[in-house]
C-alpha cells in the first residue's frame, strides 16, 4: 500500500466539527517541512485554513506561505475562467467575465458543474506537476462522494462536448492509488465514528477511489496506568485528601475531581475507538492525533499537529 | 429583542427559560455548525416538550447522516412521520402528557412530492419525473437539501397535525444558507437565464447578445447536454407560479412570530464565531431568536485560580507531599499519581479559561441561554436525551 505522503492528491474530509482543516493544514505543513513542494487548497469557502497558518485571506491564486508550502482557496468560477483561457483559447477572453457570470447561473443549476470545476482544478495541478502533493480540505464526509464522482455524473450526463472529453484523465487521477487518496479525520465521539464507518463502506461500494488513512483526532491521555488509578482512589479519601490539601498549600479536592472527569472522559471515548477499528478493513492506516490543550488554534496548533502526524507516520 | 416586529397583542413577557419559550411557540428551528450537538438537542428539547408541555411534538431532521434515528434508536424512518411509542418513555420511568414523533427529511422522495403537487398535468409531472437532470438534482445534489427542509416544514406545520414542530437544520456551509433557500428558489424562476434556457432554440442563436456564450457554452458541455437543460426547465417552468408561491408562503412562516430560532454551539472558537454570526443573520432579517444552547462546557471549577498554585504545588512537590503522607508506602508512586493529577488539572484549565474567555466575547445574547455540562457518556437513547433535556429546560 502506497503510504501517505507519496500520494499527490490527498482529499482530507470528516463530520463537521473534528477538526478536518486543522489535520489537512498539519499534513500540508508535515509535508512542506519533509521537503516536498505542497499545495493546500480550502473548498469549503469558509476562510478559515488562514486561521491555521496565521496567515490573511487565501485566495484561488495560491500564495507561498513558506518553504515548499502553498495555499488557496477553490473559487469555482475562476477555476472556469482559468479552464476556458487554458483549453479553449477562444478570441473572447475579453468577455469571459460577464460569461462566467452566466456560467455559474448554470453551474448552480446543472448537477455536477461545480464539483467538476473543483477536482477538474486539483487534478490539474497533479497532472502538471506543479506540486509534490496536492492536500484538500474537501467537504465534510455527507458531501464528499458527490465532489468525488463528479467525473462520473458528468460523464453519464454530458455525451458529447470539451466537459466530456475531460472527464477520462481526472477520473485516471482520482481512481488511481498510487496517486490519489481520501483521509477521514474522525474523533473518539459516538456520530463522528457512526459517519468514518459509513463513509468508508460508500467510498468502498459507491467509488473507485482509495480511502488513504483515518485520522483519529483529539485523542484524550491515558491518565494513570497499572494501579495507579486505585491507589489515585484510596488518595482521595477524605483522610489522606486532607493531607494532600494541608502538604500542597490549599484544597486540592477540585484537582482531584478534574482527573476524575479526565479519566471518565477518556474512557468514554475508548469504547467509540474500539468500535472505529473494530468496523475498519485491518489493513487501513490509522493515525491517532491526541487531544491538545492548548491556547489557541493557530499556526503552534498547527505545528504540534504536524508533529504527531509525523511521529505516527514514523517520519 | 429591539429589532424584532412590534406585535399589537402587547404581550412583552419574555421567556425565562426553554420551557417558557417553548409553550409559545408552533415552530422551533435548531442551528448552528457541525458537530455541536444541534440534532441531538433538538431531539431532546421536542422530548422535553413532549413529556412536560403535552400535545402532539414532531421532531424533523434533515441530515443526510442519519444521526437523530441513532439517538432515537429508531433505525429506519424517512419521510413518514413516526410515533416514539409510549413503551420508549415508560422504559425511561416517564409518563409523557403528549406524543413524541419524529421524522427524517427523504430530499427525493420530498422533490417528487413537490413536483406531483405543482405539475400542471400528468404528462408534464412525469416527464419530469422520469428526466434524467431532474433524478440528479433531486437525488444527488446537496444543496438541494436547504429548500426541501423548509419547503417540508411548511407542508407539515399547515397540515395542522402538530402542537410544535422542532426542526434540525441541514449542515450547510454556511448556517445562513437555509433561511435563503426559498428566496433562491424564487429567484431563480424569475432569473434571465432561465428565459434564456426555455427560449426556443432557433430564437436563442438569433439573440445577439446571448450568442457567444451560447458559443463557449456549446463548445464546452455539448448542444446536447444544453438541449436537455433546456428541457429540463422548460418544464420546470410550468411550475413557476406554484413554486414561487410556495417559497413566499415559506418565508412568511419563518418570520412568524410563533416561530422561533435555538442557535447551538459549543464553546469552541469555530463554532461559536458561527454561532454569532447567524444571530446577526436573524437579527438582519427581523427573526426571533429565543434561546442559545451551549453544549459540553466544563465545569466552573476549573476556572478557579486559587486552585491553580495547589495544582501546580502538586506537579513540582509531589516527592514531598507523597512523603509526608501516613499510610503510603511507594512514594515514587503517589508522586507521579500527584504529578498527574495536578497537570492534568493545569491542562483542563487552560481550556475551561479559553472557553470562559469566548463565551464573554458574544456580543448578543438571547433572554434564554441554556448550558450542557459535559456528559459522561454519549445520548444515544431516549434516557439520555431527557438527562439532556433536563438541563436545558429550566
Amino acid at each position: 500500500m502506497t503510504s501517505l505522503l507519496d500520494r499527490q492528491l490527498l482529499f482530507v474530509t470528516g463530520k463537521g466539527g473534528v477538526g478536518k482543516t486543522a489535520i489537512a493544514a498539519g499534513l500540508a505543513l508535515l509535508a512542506a517541512e519533509q521537503g516536498m513542494r505542497t499545495l493546500v487548497c480550502e473548498v469549503d469557502a469558509k476562510g478559515n485554513l488562514a486561521d491555521f497558518f496565521e496567515t490573511g485571506p487565501t485566495a484561488f491564486k495560491p500564495r507561498q506561505l513558506q518553504r515548499d508550502l502553498w495555499a488557496m482557496s477553490m473559487d469555482t468560477e475562476e477555476s472556469l475562467k482559468e479552464y476556458l483561457s487554458l483549453q479553449l483559447k477562444l478570441p473572447l477572453l475579453s468577455r469571459i467575465g460577464p460569461l462566467a457570470r452566466t456560467f455559474e447561473f448554470v453551474a448552480n443549476a446543472a448537477p455536477g458543474v461545480k464539483e467538476i470545476l473543483t477536482v477538474g482544478k486539483l487534478a490539474w495541478e497533479v497532472r502538471e506537476r506543479h506540486y509534490d502533493l496536492v492536500v484538500v480540505d474537501a467537504v465534510a464526509s455527507g458531501h464528499v462522494i458527490g465532489q468525488l464522482t463528479a467525473p462520473e455524473s458528468i460523464n453519464e450526463l454530458v455525451q458529447v462536448g470539451l466537459v466530456r472529453n475531460q472527464t477520462q484523465w481526472m477520473a485516471d487521477i482520482l481512481n488511481d492509488p498510487r496517486r490519489t487518496g481520501v483521509v477521514i479525520v474522525s474523533a473518539p465521539e459516538e456520530m463522528p465514528v457512526n459517519e468514518t464507518i459509513e463513509l468508508a463502506d460508500r467510498l468502498e461500494r459507491e467509488t473507485r477511489i482509495d480511502l488513504a488513512a483515518v485520522v483519529v483526532n483529539r485523542v484524550l491521555p491515558e491518565l494513570f496506568s497499572g494501579g495507579e488509578e486505585d491507589l489515585f482512589e484510596s488518595l482521595r479519601e477524605p483522610g489522606p485528601l486532607a493531607q494532600v490539601s494541608k502538604h500542597a498549600g490549599g484544597d486540592v479536592e477540585p484537582v482531584f475531581d478534574a482527573a476524575e472527569l479526565a479519566v471518565k472522559l477518556r474512557r468514554s471515548r475508548a469504547v467509540h475507538l474500539a468500535t472505529l477499528r473494530e468496523n475498519l478493513p485491518p489493513d487501513l492506516p490509522m493515525l491517532y492525533v491526541p487531544y491538545l490543550f492548548t491556547r489557541t488554534h493557530g499556526m503552534r496548533a498547527t505545528r504540534q499537529v504536524a508533529e504527531h502526524l509525523a511521529e505516527e507516520l514514523g517520519l | 429583542m429591539a429589532a424584532r416586529k412590534a406585535t399589537n397583542d402587547g404581550d412583552d413577557d419574555k421567556a425565562r427559560n426553554l420551557e417558557q419559550l417553548l409553550a409559545t411557540k408552533e415552530i422551533v428551528i435548531s442551528c448552528g455548525s457541525g458537530g455541536v450537538g444541534k440534532t441531538t438537542t433538538a431531539a431532546a428539547a421536542a422530548a422535553m416538550a413532549a413529556t412536560h408541555l403535552g400535545g402532539k411534538v414532531l421532531v424533523l431532521t434533515v441530515d443526510p447522516a442519519r444521526r437523530l434515528a441513532n439517538a432515537l434508536g429508531l433505525e429506519q424512518f424517512g419521510n413518514t412521520e413516526t410515533r416514539i411509542p409510549s413503551a420508549a418513555f415508560a422504559a425511561c420511568g416517564i409518563e409523557p402528557r403528549g406524543e413524541l414523533w419524529a421524522a427524517m427529511l427523504d430530499t427525493k422522495q420530498s422533490w417528487d412530492d413537490l413536483v406531483r403537487r405543482h405539475a400542471p398535468d400528468p404528462k408534464t409531472r412525469d416527464a419530469i419525473l422520469s428526466n434524467k437532470l431532474y433524478q440528479n438534482i433531486s437525488g444527488r445534489f446537496v444543496q438541494s437539501h436547504d429548500y426541501i427542509a423548509m419547503e417540508r416544514l411548511y407542508e407539515i406545520h399547515t397540515a395542522g397535525n402538530y402542537d410544535l414542530i422542532v426542526v434540525d437544520t441541514p449542515p450547510t456551509r454556511n448556517a445562513i444558507d437555509f433561511l435563503e433557500a426559498p428566496g433562491r428558489m424564487a429567484d431563480f424562476f424569475s432569473s434571465r437565464l432561465l428565459r434564456w434556457l426555455t427560449a426556443p432554440a432557433k430564437s436563442r442563436v438569433m439573440n445577439f447578445a446571448s450568442k457567444p456564450f451560447y458559443t463557449v457554452a456549446d463548445r464546452v458541455l455539448g448542444t446536447q447536454f444544453l438541449q436537455d437543460i433546456a428541457e429540463f426547465f422548460g418544464l420546470f417552468q410550468q411550475m413557476a407560479p406554484g413554486f414561487v408561491e410556495r417559497a413566499e408562503a415559506v418565508t412568511r412562516v419563518l418570520s412568524d412570530r410563533r416561530t422561533t430560532f435555538v442557535v447551538v454551539s459549543t464553546l469552541e472558537s469555530a463554532p461559536l464565531r458561527e454561532a454569532e454570526y447567524f444571530i446577526e443573520a436573524l437579527d438582519q432579517r427581523k427573526l426571533h431568536l429565543g434561546a442559545l444552547v451551549l453544549n459540553k462546557v466544563l465545569p466552573a471549577y476549573l476556572r478557579r485560580t486559587a486552585t491553580t498554585p495547589v495544582a501546580r504545588a502538586l506537579c513540582e512537590n509531589g516527592d514531598q507531599i507523597a512523603a509526608k503522607l501516613p499510610g503510603f508506602d511507594d512514594r515514587a508512586a503517589v508522586a507521579r499519581v500527584l504529578h498527574t493529577v495536578g497537570e492534568s488539572f493545569l491542562n483542563y484549565q487552560v481550556v475551561a479559561k479559553r472557553e470562559a474567555e469566548q463565551r464573554a466575547e458574544l456580543a448578543r445574547n438571547p433572554d434564554v441561554v441554556a448550558t450542557v455540562p459535559f456528559f459522561d457518556s454519549d445520548i444515544h437513547d431516549l434516557a439520555g436525551l431527557m438527562r439532556l433535556g433536563e438541563q436545558i429546560w429550566r
